[in-house]
């Protein structure tokens, strides 16, 4: 008996919802062997689970363990997508490009990559450069990469000056309006975000999301 | 007769659980290993025959190792105060309190916000905590903002030293502080020899979770373990973070990294004096926070002193601390849980009073409570002494027919031994708390901070070692690039 597209789609929508990373991708080729276009996959079952767990974070159902293992459920369904179409001479067209990292001195990253996790989840690329990350290093990439975003994480008091040196270098290397500059972690505020001269800031790892497509929203990606 | 004492105890795990998170913490270290990111201790380990994986830094250190290290470690250590006379004993089951430390910011008296602190907010807290009678160490409780992050440890240590008599508890942020923070140490005792004897501070060395040493923490266990100070592990793994989410698997982490700089002092100097510590949390999962007063926080430290005890090693935690913003009811509830729990734990060191907000705020009026609540709970430990025997008989023969105990000589020769006095808690009537002005336990620490900083006086040792530590101090500031230190309140050029 051949299940019925719907539950296809149902399925795997549900995996990713329960953060069941060993499944969402048997799930995503199910689908796709069943016919179903990944665009359409993608579409109606992916975007909406994972929309759906950042409801959930938001609602206060879902602590971390749960937000990531759905990032991760939804990484593993999208990595089958994406190289479907790619084959098919397709492609999905970036929410954008991020480079991520811990600044300078910090070596905390859990908040990083949580970030990193629901950001790619959410269709952006990201370039992760991981923790105790050199201001010079942020900027240098960026520009190679061809960035729209730079997110600069810091857990500490201490360190989260950095997140300011890189907004300075930037200004001082006239490209400032190049990228958007993104701050985060437990001591950072949005007025600190806003004194040290970024452009966003989130409260958590699912508003980070929301934050990086308000600051991407009506401007093309440097790089489509 | 000798008065007998029954001591109040807690324990969170049953002899099998100690045994078994022993045995899996063996085995962690021998198929798992620890990263070590010292040349000098991978040199240590390697003479010692343990095998590794150099490229990656990685040490499987065998059980028989541990096991010979255990025996040379001293299962008690003395501190000695700033003249070498008083003497405390860390180990057993003896409680010592000390503030929390290494507090980035204070909690202004007047804003009610915290903010960064200087040389004067180091200075005042000083003098306050040499006045605060149950809490028997200082700790290097805040870091001054007034000079170069380079020298933020040492500064902490140098200001201590020209205001306090009691012990220290402090730790280096860079591995260039090391000498002259140990430097300071020397020039108090008057040399190598007296330092090893009469220990006067404690370094804290934190081990990166999960299973590494740094170059910086095991650089301070060697150098401190060459001279005789003693070394305080302070593991931090966070459940589900950075260590297994359940507490018992948090224990076989927090053991296997304790294991480590402990061998790696042991390799060091035979005999080096060691305390198992930690600060563990228990991770919020929800808000990605590292509390310090949940009850998982605090199970974990009181099992892991029960595990270090069966081992026989003098122990420490971070108890009887706040995650609060403000001195509140959250502050006091989780403060009085903490420091009760790690009295009744018999934990040795136990760091935390007047710290607020997950490790990062210290404040004088929180200081001056947690003085009382330390207090409380030594006053609980103590337990119920029988004073004398009868117990009471004999006492109904005396009074009577009036039963006036207040006149008894009984009542004159024990209510003080019998009783803790508090300096802050309201135990007036209401009219007289009316009278007395309404005032809060806040406001009532802010009173009492000014009448026992009135009551400081500076040790006289303090003042003719001054010169000889200012020295040290200019010259590491220099080499900061600091050719001025701040002005020190009360001290004159």
């Amino acid at each position: 008996m051949k299940p019925e597209p719907n539950n296809h789609l149902q399925a795997l929508s549900q995996a990713i919802v329960q953060g069941l990373v060993d499944e969402a991708g048997p799930l995503a080729e199910k689908a796709l062997a069943a016919g179903l276009p990944p665009l359409q996959v993608i579409e109606q079952a992916c975007v909406p689970a994972i929309e759906e767990v950042g409801r959930l974070w938001e609602a206060g159902d879902y602590f971390l363990p749960e937000l990531i293992a759905g990032a991760e459920a939804m990484k593993a369904a999208m990595t089958v997508l994406q190289e479907a179409l790619k084959s098919s001479g397709q492609s999905l067209k970036s929410a954008g490009r991020v480079v991520i990292g811990t600044v300078e001195g910090d070596i905390h990253d859990i908040g990083k990559n949580l970030v990193a996790s629901m950001l790619r989840a959410s269709g952006f690329e990201v370039i992760d450069l991981g923790a105790d990350v050199k201001v010079e290093r942020f900027v240098e990439t960026a520009e190679r990469e061809k960035a729209d975003i730079i997110a600069l994480s810091a857990l500490l008091t201490t360190t989260m000056l950095n997140q300011k040196r890189v907004v300075e270098l930037l200004v001082s290397l006239g490209l400032k309006d190049k990228f958007k500059v993104m701050v985060g972690g437990a001591p950072v505020t949005e007025k600190f975000a806003r004194e040290i001269g970024a452009d966003g800031y989130g409260e958590s790892a699912v508003q980070a999301v929301s934050v990086a497509r308000n600051l991407l929203a009506g401007r093309g990606g440097n790089h489509d | 007769m000798t008065e007998e004492v029954f001591r109040p105890q807690v324990r969170f795990l049953s002899q099998q659980a100690v045994e078994q998170i022993i045995e899996e913490s063996f085995e962690l270290l021998e198929k798992v290993g620890l990263f070590i990111e010292n040349e000098e201790a991978l040199k240590l380990l390697e003479d010692a025959g343990q095998k590794m994986d150099r490229a990656k830094n990685r040490v499987f250190i065998e059980r028989g190792l541990v096991e010979k290290c255990l025996k040379t470690c001293p299962p008690e250590i003395r501190l000695y105060d700033l003249k070498g006379s008083r003497e405390y004993l860390v180990g057993r089951d003896e409680v010592h309190f000390d503030p929390g430390s290494a507090a980035i910011k204070i909690l202004d008296s007047i804003t009610l916000k915290e903010r960064e602190a200087g040389t004067s907010d180091l200075v005042t807290l000083y003098k306050l905590v040499e006045t605060l009678e149950n809490l028997d160490f200082q700790s290097t409780a805040l870091v001054s903002a007034d000079v170069p992050k380079e020298m933020a440890d040492i500064y902490r240590l140098y200001l201590g030293l020209l205001f306090s008599r009691k012990p220290f508890v402090t730790g280096i942020f860079r591995v260039e502080s090391l000498k002259p923070m140990l430097d300071l140490l020397l020039a108090v005792r008057g040399g190598e020899k007296t330092l090893a004897e009469r220990p006067l501070a404690i370094f804290d060395a934190c081990p990166s979770p999960p299973l590494k040493w740094s170059r910086l923490t095991a650089q301070s266990l060697i150098d401190c373990s060459r001279l005789g100070v003693p070394s305080e592990l302070i593991p931090m793994g966070l459940t589900g973070a950075t260590s297994p989410v359940t507490l018992a698997g948090t224990l076989v982490q927090q053991l296997a990294e304790s294991f480590g700089g402990l061998v790696i002092c042991q390799l060091t100097r035979p005999g080096a004096p060691v305390i198992f510590g930690g600060s563990p949390a228990g991770f919020d999962m929800r808000k990605g926070t590292t509390p310090m007063g949940a009850p998982e926080t605090m199970m974990i430290d009181c099992a892991f002193a029960q595990v270090a005890k069966h081992l026989n090693l003098p122990t420490h935690a971070y108890m009887g601390l706040s995650d609060s913003k403000l001195v509140d009811a959250q502050a006091g509830l989780e403060t009085a849980m903490g420091a009760t729990l790690a009295a009744l734990a018999g934990i040795n060191v136990v760091s935390g009073a007047g710290m607020l907000n997950f490790e990062s705020t210290q404040s004088l009026e929180k200081l001056v409570i947690d003085n009382d609540i330390c207090g409380q709970a030594l006053r609980l430990v103590r337990g119920i002494a029988l004073r004398e025997r009868p117990l009471a008989l004999h006492l109904f023969s005396e009074l009577g027919q009036d039963f006036n105990f207040l006149v008894l000589a009984h009542t004159r020769k024990w209510y003080r031994q019998e009783h803790y006095f508090s300096s802050v808690l309201d135990r007036d009537v209401y009219d007289t708390w009316t009278a007395l002005g309404r005032l809060d336990i806040f406001q009532r620490a802010g009173k009492e901070i000014s009448r026992r900083l009135s009551l400081y006086q500076r040790p006289e040792l303090c003042l003719e070692k001054s010169g000889e530590i200012r020295k040290i101090m200019k010259s590491y500031a220099a080499s900061c690039g600091l050719e001025k230190l701040p002005e020190v309140p009360g001290l004159k050029e």
